[in-house]
């Protein structure tokens, strides 16, 4: 070989910036209804092919095809576009709230709905969720009250937790949804935890572990990967790749693995890749990898590929790192209207229907939204006592911290 | 009563307690099948099968991560990190996780784990088996931080531990495993076969956290020591003949601050002893906390003798580790003498 020269550094890039063309012309998505449903207790071997490819249901005339059809009825699925749909108006009223200066951040789904909405459909009661912080459909999903979640967005008197933490970091055990970290990637090892010991203790319950593309690079998504592969873990393990981390796009923790499902591979892992714009799709792919954790057929990896179309957070301008018009051209369409005329289409529902549920959800949550703001927001009205503040570091509370309060004076 | 080393005491307090409650689960690099590379979880495999003593993957942030789901789902997970200079992997997983988890989700979610770690210097270890990281988990709120200084302490306060509904760090001085060590590395040790506090009963007892106790009573100095420094204390006040009182805290979070704030108000002298190195040291928050409660008291300054602020030399250990001789000065320096 010829004299190769100085050494260049390669740091990749997204194709476009913002000015330029969005273009995903080079982003391969297998025709809905062609990947096939292999069973549960398949040898992980022979689906590697998976990892690379993408699961869809609803096609471009949002016809339901293919293998991955057929599991749900067409009630479950309208009551699926409600949840959406709630989803994506609760966090229109609390971005604008945060806007308003009645909390300080907020965190919204916009593009990403069915995800955890149809993910949440796939497990039963008890089993556990380590979300972080894009999956507040598995609460609404789940019937969680609105209000509690706004309490905690408002830090108010009425919070669950006190106060004590970020706005949308919620936590419900009954719920089966994990108390939220504001570290990444910490909660995707203690899911694998969760299930080990539903294991050991010969229980049934299963957990799911839920983390962003971005921060797969973390070392305890590793750290989870060997652990749920060591032991069998009964675990779904979640990656959610919505192409953008906060001005990160996905390449840059991807690095030339090709896929984020291919991380899963070397483990010996199942690891699939879906459609999660795909209400259908994510709910179908979701229920195979629970049955395989409930039945010791131990973890699945699954990609959710999806498209975060909003910011990142209340704190994020998206404009500066991307082309503004990027959003409309992701391949993968709105999980929302694709379920809508899905369901237009089998004859169960309408844009006049749809237009009134719309004004429905509106209305509820403008109901909770009173109702919550009558427990005060954050900069006014009732909030939790500063007495609280105290209590709970430990189950009892120790001298030194006796002592601090009072000093406090509360 | 039976007399067991350190080593013995503390795989009999996970044995008593993985038979009373069959929540606890003991697993770390190396634990289950061999029992540990110091053998502290001998036999509990073979005693309780492999769902209740398992071996890690050598990750210390999945072993403590792990552990918290454990603990959220409802078990009582006791885990080793195979040395205490091993825990920064996990230290995210133990401060921001571990410590908070009971506080951010209002007690829905509880984290009653225990993370064992041998800890301490004195056996040739190098900079990476030799330190003591205490002060960076005293420093977190919502960490207890315990360690032991003897066999009977070591199996009461670890059932404790064990017991505690918070997560507890449990710091074992490595070199006080098989005998008290005074830190005259040129002389044999008496090992705890031979020593009273080697004796430890049989069955279930606990050592309640956060309460110290009087190892030598005196009346002209107080000393505060933890883990190994609590024998090389006892040696200085014996070589210099100084009529010490020394407290062995033996948790460090919480503190026992009555037991401390009562001897130095009797004697109006104070020294602070530990291994880990001097800046920032937990010798800095006993000193802060002595000056604030019984400054009125004091007849000297509050004095530490601690390690050196370089990391653990492999080749200079003796003249690292904070022996007899130095103790003994600090001592006849706070005398005046
Ligand atoms: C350990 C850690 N490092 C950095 C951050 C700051 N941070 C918050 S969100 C975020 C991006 C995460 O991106 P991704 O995982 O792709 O999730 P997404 O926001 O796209 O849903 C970063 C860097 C953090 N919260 N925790």
């Amino acid at each position: 070989m010829a004299d190769a020269g100085m050494l260049r550094f390669h740091v990749p890039e997204p194709e476009v910036r913002p000015g330029g063309t969005p273009d995903f012309s080079n982003v391969t998505i297998a025709e809905a209804g062609s990947v096939p449903r292999p069973d549960i207790d398949v040898d992980p071997r022979t689906i590697r092919d998976m990892a690379f490819s993408i699961i869809r249901v609803l096609n471009r005339n949002g016809e339901a095809v293919g293998p991955w059809a057929g599991l749900l009825s067409s009630d479950e699925l309208l009551e699926g576009l409600r949840h959406m749909m709630t989803l994506r108006t609760f966090d229109a009223r609390m971005q604008m709230a945060q806007r308003q200066g009645k909390t300080s951040f907020y965190m919204q789904h916009l593009g990403e709905e069915a995800v955890s909405c149809a993910f949440r459909k796939a497990l039963s009661p008890g089993d556990m969720n380590f979300p972080t912080y894009r999956q507040a459909g598995l609460l609404i999903a789940d019937g969680y009250p609105m209000v509690t979640m706004m309490n905690q967005i408002y830090s108010n008197e009425a919070d669950p937790l006190k106060g004590r933490q970020l706005p949308i970091m919620y936590s419900s055990k009954e719920h089966g949804f994990f108390s939220i970290s504001g570290n990444l990637a910490t909660q995707y090892i203690q899911a694998v935890g969760w299930a080990m010991a539903s294991a050991i203790s010969n229980d049934s319950k299963i957990a799911a572990a839920w983390i962003g593309d971005g921060s797969t690079a973390e070392s305890d998504f590793h750290s989870a990967l060997v652990f749920a592969s060591t032991y069998k873990a009964p675990v779904v393990l979640n990656v959610v790749n919505n192409q953008w981390a906060i001005s990160t796009f996905q390449g840059i923790a991807r690095g030339g693995s090709g896929t984020f499902a291919a991380r899963g591979l070397g483990f010996g892992i199942p690891s699939l890749r879906v459609d999660g714009n795909d209400y259908l799709a994510v709910h179908a792919v979701a229920k195979w990898a629970a049955e395989r954790a409930r039945n010791n057929l131990g973890p699945t990896l699954v990609e959710y590929v999806t498209y975060r179309a909003g910011a990142h957070s209340s704190s994020d301008d998206p404009s500066a790192y991307r082309p503004k018009t990027e959003s409309d051209a992701w391949p993968l369409g709105d999980p929302v209207m694709r379920l809508k005329n899905h369901l237009i289409g089998l004859g169960v529902w309408s844009d006049e229907r749809h237009a009134q549920a719309e004004a429905e959800i509106l209305d509820t949550v403008i109901a909770a939204q009173k109702e919550a703001e009558s427990h005060g927001t954050l900069h006014a009205g009732g909030k939790p006592s500063t007495r609280e503040m105290f209590e709970g570091v430990f189950a009892e509370m120790p001298a030194h911290l006796r002592r601090q309060r009072q000093q406090a004076g509360v | 009563m039976p007399r067991r080393t350190m080593i013995e005491a503390i795989r009999d307090a996970m044995d008593v307690s993985m038979g009373r409650d069959d929540k606890v689960v003991v697993f770390g690099e190396d634990v289950g099948f061999f029992g540990g590379v110091f053998r502290v979880t001998h036999g509990l495999q073979a005693k309780y099968g492999k769902s209740r003593c398992f071996d890690a993957p050598i990750n210390e942030s999945g072993i403590v991560g792990s552990a918290i789901g454990m603990a959220a789902y409802g078990l009582k997970p006791c885990v080793e990190i195979q040395f205490a200079d091993y825990m920064y992997p996990a230290y995210d997983q133990l401060t921001q996780e571990a410590a908070r988890l009971r506080y951010r989700s209002n007690g829905d979610f509880t984290c009653p784990i225990v993370v064992r770690m041998p800890t301490g210097g004195g056996i040739f270890g190098g900079q990476t088996h030799s330190q003591s990281p205490e002060a960076l988990f005293t420093h977190v709120s919502g960490l207890k931080t315990v360690v032991p200084s003897n066999p009977h302490d070591a199996k009461g306060l670890l059932i404790a531990a064990i017991e505690d509904p918070d997560p507890v760090i449990f710091l074992e001085p490595k070199r006080l495993y098989n005998g008290p060590f005074d830190g005259h590395h040129d002389r044999p040790i008496t090992p705890w076969s031979k020593h009273e506090l080697g004796e430890v009963a049989d069955g279930h007892y606990t050592v309640p956290l956060g309460k110290a106790a009087i190892r030598r009573a005196g009346s002209a100095v107080t000393v505060l020591a933890y883990g190994t420094m609590v024998y090389v204390a006892q040696a200085a006040a014996e070589e210099t003949g100084i009529d010490a009182e020394i407290i062995d805290l033996r948790t460090l979070l919480p503190l026992d601050l009555d037991t401390i704030v009562a001897s130095v108000k009797k004697t109006g002298r104070c020294v602070i002893v530990h291994e880990a190195t001097l800046t920032s040291g937990f010798g800095a928050e006993l000193s802060a906390l002595v000056q604030e409660n019984c400054f009125y008291h004091l007849e000297a300054p509050v004095a530490r003798v601690a390690g050196w602020d370089t990391p653990y030399p492999h080749a200079q250990e003796w003249d690292y580790f904070p022996g007899p001789a130095r103790v003994g000065r600090a001592l006849l320096e706070t005398m005046g003498a």
